[in-house]
């Protein structure tokens, strides 16, 4: 135990405590603790200790089995969350021993998060995140849990209690409990004090249940079972309930009518109800007003993009400072149509002068949202953003970026390149200054770790490309080879027959054709990938290289990152022609975060590298976790998006073909846009990014 | 009892007797009846599953000619198309490929998921696509021309990620193209009933549940439910199979083998019905 533990003893600490309390135990308790011990130790020398410490408590509260978990347990928080948490899982071994049951039939969010998340997704609406939260709760963007859920013998009926607490939060979303902020007004002009929100909230519960009766039988009968299960004193509940709630199970009974209801009632108490979570309208007016904001904002843009088009010529040029173009408004108009899926039962289609117009999509979803909070286009939503509201959009220009490096830079060594101003629908001349910094090759250690993580993945993925490795071609008229060429044959056979001398190139050959494909792979090292993204990018171009490898494609691997235009740079970790060495190995290993996203000229400077490259297919692959970014705030937003698209653009006609990757959630909001519907993957989840790029880069070239 | 005797057809005499099943989204059929008019080729974009094949056959019907579908894959040759010489009793013969059949026929040829067949492959088609509309057969040093009743149409997805799968801009410019998307969610129901026999409220909830799953598309799954995994599952619902299974084994499965994304799906499958 001295051994193991040496690292975290001191002169005031030491082994003998805990050691000869362990004496009291059998040997074969001993033996587990010192194994796990020493096992622990090499990870993390102060977590054995404690582990040490604790263990003879949990030895007399649990039994072997238990002892592991409560130790995996204790291990796993290490991983995740650091050495405090874990300590502090360690020192409360009484509480993990009595919450045993509940923890071995309980669930975790986190391991259910990711299933949570795409079914509210495919359920409808806005895309809600998934969080853990000290009270269960929506802000109407995220649906806040408990962490662990154990009320249940069973863990599936736990994971149905989940979703029973996430379909509810989101009902309030979908069925309009924030609708309108007829709730929110309430709350604010005090009708509807802080304590009587539950009793509020369980009538709500009504309308909304009622309303998934409608549309969702399975998930209603699922819920109604959990609470006969749970909610045991809701028979004994007020007899008259059901009668008094009857009205709101209405399919037009909306929130003002569960309101109106909550007037009548003061005095009762509300039933209780195991998924009903809280209301948190605070939290919710805040999160509303920031979207109604931005949704109005963006929507007004893109009437002004419509207006545009229509006219061919920006309106209100004339006024830079407007942000609104009040003589618009009486052009455009919207109309209610009917539409049995949509939450109120209507959409909007959008007029302009008139005609009716397709908005794009991405304005389709900022409607949607609009009518998600507020039931309606307001009318007075309906008028197109001035060239101020433009600017306000992409970020005010705050100081001038330009000064801060003027003259204190040279600018020999460097590449200039141009930049698209998509205001000015102009590039930039020699905008962006780039430079070729080196990366410093780190050990290789990190390398070899990742080799050993996924060793069971890249065996397959070696087999996978290995069949890919070049694409058969059948050779015709061959001297020999393993099958008859009929048409060779029929020919000499009517040669022979005409009395001619019959020819020899009879047979077929399959011969392997390189595949002469050359790939960039482009790899963000902004500030932001800082931590496991970083370390899952860098796991990710370990596993794609040895698959690049076996295939016997030629690639390169660039880091890029920038901070404002004056210093833009790229990483070369492999250039094109370099072997894929212990050096280019080490230099992945040292791939690190740096700071900003500036994209377009990183585009640029690769597609040159890439057009050098005489192959018949060159594809740029962009690893990255976001939308074009800068410290520049003008570059942030629009302007970014519509460079990035233009450098896009530019390398599309070198005969490069981009394509990106990213683990940006948001990502199907603008990337659609700059690199085209079908040229992009999200990875929602980091973890798996490593064994996706792999997987994605197969598909994508065979 | 007696066996039902099968028909064995060449392909050119393949006509469709009985009106295939098909609702018009837009107006598809008479931008295709114009095009067939003026000896235009079409082209038939759109995702899997979505109705191309069931338009090509409805057309078909609807301008009584035979209609010739080539398949096509990545080993699909010019003579796989065009044809080729054989050998027959000590003679060397010359048999005509599908697309030399439909040509001398005047039939509809149609090419599914051309981007499958490989490149220099699709080249053989060019002269038969623009105003020329003949087919040049090397082996015989012949130019074969096209009646006016030949039509050529050829389908392809766009949502394939593949930048080995891509159409030729001198291919794609030859041809008229219709997009096909899946169907308006009340006409979609009714496809569902009239294809499967099912009832309304439940081709409803199916419908709805294609629609959660292409909300999906992108957060995980790489295409949404199709019109037909609708029709396989409301299938399996009419012969007696629980809706939940049925969504499962004919839809969720088919869609991915993601764990968790399955799992979603079911869940969202188990909350309908």
């Amino acid at each position: 135990m001295d051994v193991y533990l040496d690292p975290a003893l001191s002169s005031r600490r030491t082994a003998a405590g805990p050691a000869s309390e362990l004496a009291a135990f059998p040997a074969r308790e001993q033996g587990f603790v010192l194994h796990w011990g020493a096992v622990i130790a090499r990870d993390n020398a102060e977590l054995a200790y404690q582990f040490t410490a604790f263990a003879p408590r949990g030895l007399r509260l649990m039994d072997p089995d238990a002892m592991e978990s409560w130790l995996l347990y204790a291990m796993d928080l290490y991983d995740k969350k650091g050495q405090v948490p874990a300590i502090r899982a360690f020192q409360d071994v009484e509480g993990f021993a009595a919450n045993r049951q509940e923890r071995l039939a309980g669930i975790v969010l986190e391991d259910i998060s990711g299933v949570l998340e795409r079914f509210v997704c495919g359920l409808n609406g806005r895309a809600l995140r998934i969080a853990v939260g000290e009270r269960c709760h929506t802000d109407t963007e995220t649906i806040f849990l408990p962490g662990v859920v154990g009320r249940l013998p069973e863990k599936e009926a736990n994971f149905r209690l989940y979703k029973a607490m996430t379909v509810h939060q989101w009902a309030q979303g979908w069925y309009g409990t924030w609708r309108g902020n007829v709730l929110l007004d309430a709350v604010a002009r005090e009708e509807l004090s802080a304590s009587a929100v539950d009793l509020f909230h369980a009538l709500e519960t009504v309308r909304l249940d009622a309303c998934i009766e409608r549309d969702f039988p399975g998930l209603h009968r699922d819920m109604q079972a959990l609470r006969l299960a749970l909610d045991t004193q809701l028979q004994a509940y007020a007899p008259d309930w059901q009668d008094i709630v009857r009205p709101l199970r209405d399919p037009a009974a909306r929130v003002r009518d569960s309101l109106a209801l909550w007037a009548d009632l003061s005095g009762h108490r509300a039933p209780p109800c195991c998924y009903r979570g809280e209301l948190l309208p605070e939290a919710v007016r805040a999160r509303m007003q920031i979207r109604a904001a931005l949704d109005r904002d963006s929507f007004r843009i893109a009437l002004a993009r419509l207006v545009e088009e229509q006219d061919k010529q920006a309106p209100g040029e004339d006024r830079p400072d407007a942000e609104t173009l009040p003589e618009t408004a009486a052009r455009l108009g919207t109309r209610a149509k009917e539409d049995p899926d949509s939450p109120e039962g209507l959409t909007y289609e959008l007029f302009l002068d008139g005609k009716p117009v397709a908005p794009p999509e991405d304005v389709v979803s900022t409607m949607e949202s609009i009518i998600q909070d507020l039931g309606e286009i307001p009318p007075e939503y309906l008028v197109a953003a001035g060239p101020g509201l433009y600017r306000r959009g992409l970020g005010s220009e705050g100081k001038d970026a330009d000064s801060a490096w003027a003259g204190t830079y040279h600018e020999e060594g460097a590449f200039a390149y141009d930049e698209w101003d998509f205001s000015r629908q102009h590039h930039r001349k020699g905008w962006c200054i780039l430079r070729e910094h080196e990366v410093k090759p780190a050990g290789l250690t990190f390398y070899h770790a990742t080799l050993r993580k996924h060793g069971g993945l890249i065996k397959s993925l070696r087999r996978t490309f290995e069949v890919l490795r070049g694409e058969d071609r059948i050779l015709k008229r061959q001297p020999y080879g393993e099958d008859v060429d009929i048409d060779a044959l029929v020919e000499a056979y009517a040669d022979a027959r005409v009395g001619l001398e019959m020819g020899e190139r009879l047979f077929t050959r399959r011969q392997q054709d390189d595949r002469n494909i050359a790939v960039m792979l482009m790899v963000d090292m902004s500030g932001s990938t800082k931590g496991w993204i970083n370390q899952a990018e860098r796991e990710a171009l370990i596993l794609l290289s040895a698959a690049l490898e076996t295939l016997g494609d030629r690639f390169a691997v660039y880091g890029f990152s920038g901070w404002t235009r004056k210093r833009c740079e790229v990483f070369p970790v492999k250039r094109f022609g370099e072997p894929y060495d212990d050096l280019a190995k080490g230099r992945i290993c040292g791939i690190e975060p740096r700071d900003y996203t500036r994209m377009g000229a990183p585009i640029r400077h690769l597609t040159g590298l890439l057009r050098a490259q005489d192959a018949r297919i060159k594809l740029l692959i962009t690893l990255s976790d976001g939308k074009p970014d800068d410290y520049d705030p003008a570059y942030r937003g629009e302007y970014g998006i519509e460079d990035t698209r233009q450098a896009l653009f530019e390398a599309r006609l070198d005969g490069v073909h981009p394509f990106c990757i990213t683990i940006d959630e948001t990502g199907p909001e603008y990337l659609p846009h700059m690199y085209g519907a079908a040229n992009y993957v999200l990875v929602a989840d980091v973890a798996r990014l490593p064994a996706k790029v792999s997987e994605i880069y197969r598909r994508l070239t065979s | 009892m007696q066996q039902h005797e099968l028909r064995v057809l060449k392909p050119e005499e393949y006509f469709i007797e009985v009106e295939p099943y098909y609702e018009p989204v837009a107006d598809e059929v008479t931008v295709f009846e114009a095009a067939y008019a003026n000896g235009l080729p079409i082209l038939l974009k759109g995702p899997t599953g979505c109705g191309k094949t069931r338009f090509m056959e409805y057309m078909a019907w609807r301008l009584k000619r035979p209609l010739i579908t080539v398949s096509c894959h990545d080993d699909l040759t010019s003579s796989d198309l065009v044809g080729r010489f054989l050998v027959k009793g000590g003679e060397t013969i010359w048999v005509d490929g599908p697309l030399a059949r439909a040509v001398r026929a005047g039939g509809i040829c149609y090419l599914d998921e051309v981007v499958e067949a490989r490149k220099d492959t699709t080249v053989v088609i060019h002269p038969l696509a623009d105003d020329r509309r003949v087919l040049p057969i090397e082996k015989l040093g012949e130019l074969l021309e096209a009646p006016t009743e030949f039509c050529l149409a050829m389908s392809y997805n766009p949502g394939y990620q593949s930048v080995l799968k891509d159409l030729k801009q001198s291919t794609r410019q030859r041809f008229v193209a219709l997009e096909f998307s899946y169907p308006a969610a009340a006409l979609e129901q009714t496809i569902v009933e009239r294809e499967s026999g099912i009832d309304p409220a439940l081709a409803r909830q199916l419908v709805k549940f294609a629609h959660m799953t292409r909300n999906l598309k992108g957060q995980g799954l790489d295409e949404g439910a199709s019109t037909r995994l609708l029709v396989h599952a409301a299938k399996l619902i009419h012969s007696g199979v629980a809706p939940v299974v049925a969504c499962r084994s004919a839809i969720a499965q088919a869609l991915t083998d993601d764990a968790d994304m399955l799992s979603a799906v079911n869940e969202l499958s188990a909350s309908l019905f």
